[in-house]
């Protein structure tokens, strides 16, 4: 062996180097990618497969107008989703009003007012609750929750839009507790010092400086909650009773688009119209959801450049 | 409660402690500090890092409590009221002893409202018209010398501030309350040369109408704003004079050893 100093690394070992940097790098894009590419891919095979029925024969109109879903009629088949839709809303809007303050509130009790084992305790419940199956909620709304309605109200039914709001508020709660817990523990240690030195409660502190320090996490917070409602199916399904039919009040049963595509999509004939229907129902969902998104998002980057 | 200010409890001094011992867990961080802070002065806090300055001064506002483990025993009087009485009220309290920290931290909210916040929480809604509350920001931000730096932003957030302008509004918050007592926590050391040579002659503004205590790591800075100085070590107070007289003339070998710069 000569004693000469060789170059660390000779140009062949860094052109190999080089490549499997590039290698990386592109590996790390095709994830990146693939994420959106899923999104449209599977937004194509939806629409694919309503495409026919879409521009086809539905009668838009009625569609969106009607509350006559009777799919399966062998003389007139109807496709009106109005009672569906109102089934999906009021029950989503009526565990945004169970969930939303209850979160909200939970999520500030956590991190602002509860210390030491009681703090440590309560997360761990928030985690277990956000991790039971959601067919174990729809359980619940069915063997336990149902018969309670009907015995504090005398409803005939105990599967309805309070029963499916109750569970759905309480499959939310668990997120927007910790997205809104993990919100108020990113605001800094020195405003709560700030406030509370200037003779600022604990709860003036929560008004005035955590919610505007905070804004933006906590309605995050809210959005995933609504997000999970919305799109939630096997829970709605065992607890709303599963009646087409616009509600009158919390106590009549009803059937969301969700449950409707997972109830009935096994009964259909590929191919055949009502098979197609409940395609276009998914573009209808794809659409709120997207919607949804869209307004969060103006509704979040409102917030930035009002700060900036 | 309200803190009293009537002149039949008036006493000689803005704050007295007695006996003073606080322990962090089972760490004793104060040892039966005695001191009286005399008002219309600025008294410093010296000493070298760990020693308990900010433990101290954070025991005038009770702010110190926010911490679950801090236990306290003994007497602070502040304007003739023992603070640590079961029936003081926090937030009056800390209407009359205003604190300003090491970091400026303004709240991330508009550079008006912070003005204002302190004298929200303080009175009902709507209390003051508008033309009011309008005043009473351009007075507090004129006595910091900060009002025509900001005028045109009022609205604007004040976290995006210099750190200088930060901390001058920090201490004009302070003012609508019409405090008694101004606590500050190394005021400076977040600001540069310049930024500390005005906020010191801000201070000195100050004393006129308030009692200062500042705790400070930078023994010229003691010795530039302060009329007297106290010096502690390991939690307790070896000493406390009139600055000139403590830097010129120190009474403990402690005391000297440090301004000496042996220990620090
Ligand atoms: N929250 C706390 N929990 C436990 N120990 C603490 C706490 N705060 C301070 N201490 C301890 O109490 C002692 C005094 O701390 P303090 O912050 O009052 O010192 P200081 O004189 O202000 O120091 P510095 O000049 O570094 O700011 C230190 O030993 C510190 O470790
Ligand atoms: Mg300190």
């Amino acid at each position: 062996m000569s004693s000469e100093i060789r170059p660390v690394s000779r140009p062949g070992i860094q052109w190999v180097y080089r490549m499997i940097e590039r290698l990386i790098e592109l590996t790390i894009m095709l994830c990146g990618w693939s994420s959106i590419l899923f999104v449209f891919a599977i937004f194509y095979f939806v629409f694919r497969e309503a495409a026919p029925m879409l521009f086809g024969d539905l009668n838009l109109v009625e569609f969106f107008t009607s509350p006559n879903w009777r799919p399966a009629s062998e003389i007139q088949p109807q496709y009106g989703v109005l009672a569906l839709l109102v089934g999906s809303l009021s029950v989503t809007a009526l565990a945004m009003v169970l969930a939303v303050p209850f979160g909200l509130g939970a999520a500030i009790y956590v991190s602002e007012f509860c210390g030491g084992k009681l703090k440590e305790v309560l997360k761990v419940v928030i985690e277990l609750l956000s991790a039971i199956p959601s067919v174990v909620w729809g359980f619940v709304g069915y063997m336990v929750l149902g018969p309670l309605i009907m015995q504090l109200s005398g409803a005939p039914v105990g599967v309805n839009v309070l029963n499916g709001g109750i569970i759905l508020a309480l499959m939310s709660v668990p997120i927007i507790v910790s997205v809104g817990e993990d919100a108020l523990k990113a605001v800094p240690d020195s405003y709560r010092e700030a406030a509370l030195s200037l003779g600022a409660s604990r709860w003036e502190i929560v008004c005035r400086v955590l919610f505007p320090a905070a804004k933006n996490g906590l309605l995050a917070a809210v959005l995933l909650g609504v997000g999970r409602a919305i799109g939630e199916t096997m829970a709605v399904l065992m607890a709303t009773g599963h009646a087409v039919q616009i509600p009158h009040s919390l106590f009549d049963p009803i059937r969301t688009l969700t449950a409707t595509i997972a109830a009935e999509l096994g009964e259909t004939v590929e191919g055949d119209d009502h098979y197609r229907v409940l395609f276009v129902i998914g573009v209808v969902l794809f659409a709120v959801t997207f919607v949804v998104n869209l307004i969060a998002d103006l509704v979040v980057k409102g917030i930035r450049s009002e700060k900036a | 409660m309200t803190v009293a200010t009537d002149s039949s409890t008036r006493t000689h001094y803005s704050i007295q402690t007695r006996d003073l011992n606080l322990w962090y867990g089972k760490f004793q961080a104060l040892k039966n500090v005695t001191v009286d802070i005399r008002p219309r002065l600025i008294t410093s806090l010296i000493g070298p890092s760990g020693c308990g300055k900010t433990t101290l001064l954070r025991c005038f506002n009770r702010i110190n409590e926010r911490y679950g483990n801090v236990t306290t025993t003994g007497e602070v009087t502040i304007l003739g009221r023992n603070v640590y009485d079961e029936d003081i009220s926090l937030s009056e309290l800390r209407k009359s002893v205003g604190m300003v920290f090491q970091r400026p931290n303004p709240l991330p909210i508009s550079i008006y409202k912070n003005v204002l916040f302190g004298i929200r929480t303080h009175t009902r809604r709507g209390a003051f018209p508008r033309h009011q509350r309008d005043e009473m920001v351009e007075s507090a931000l004129r006595d910091v010398q900060l009002w025509d730096e900001v005028k045109d932003r009022l609205r604007r957030r004040a976290t995006h501030l210099t750190l200088e302008q930060q901390q001058k509004l920090c201490i004009a918050r302070l003012l609508p309350l019409k405090p008694r007592v101004i606590l500050m926590d190394e005021p400076c050391s977040a600001l540069d040369a310049e930024g500390t040579e005005r906020v010191e002659a801000l201070i000195g503004d100050l004393k006129r109408q308030y009692t200062i205590v500042i705790v400070t790591h930078n023994m010229a800075q003691a010795r530039r704003v302060s009329d007297e100085c106290i010096f502690m070590l390991l939690g307790e107070i070896i000493e406390h004079d009139d600055t000139v007289q403590l830097f010129l003339n120190p009474h403990k070998e402690q005391t000297e050893m440090y301004i000496e710069g042996r220990y620090g």
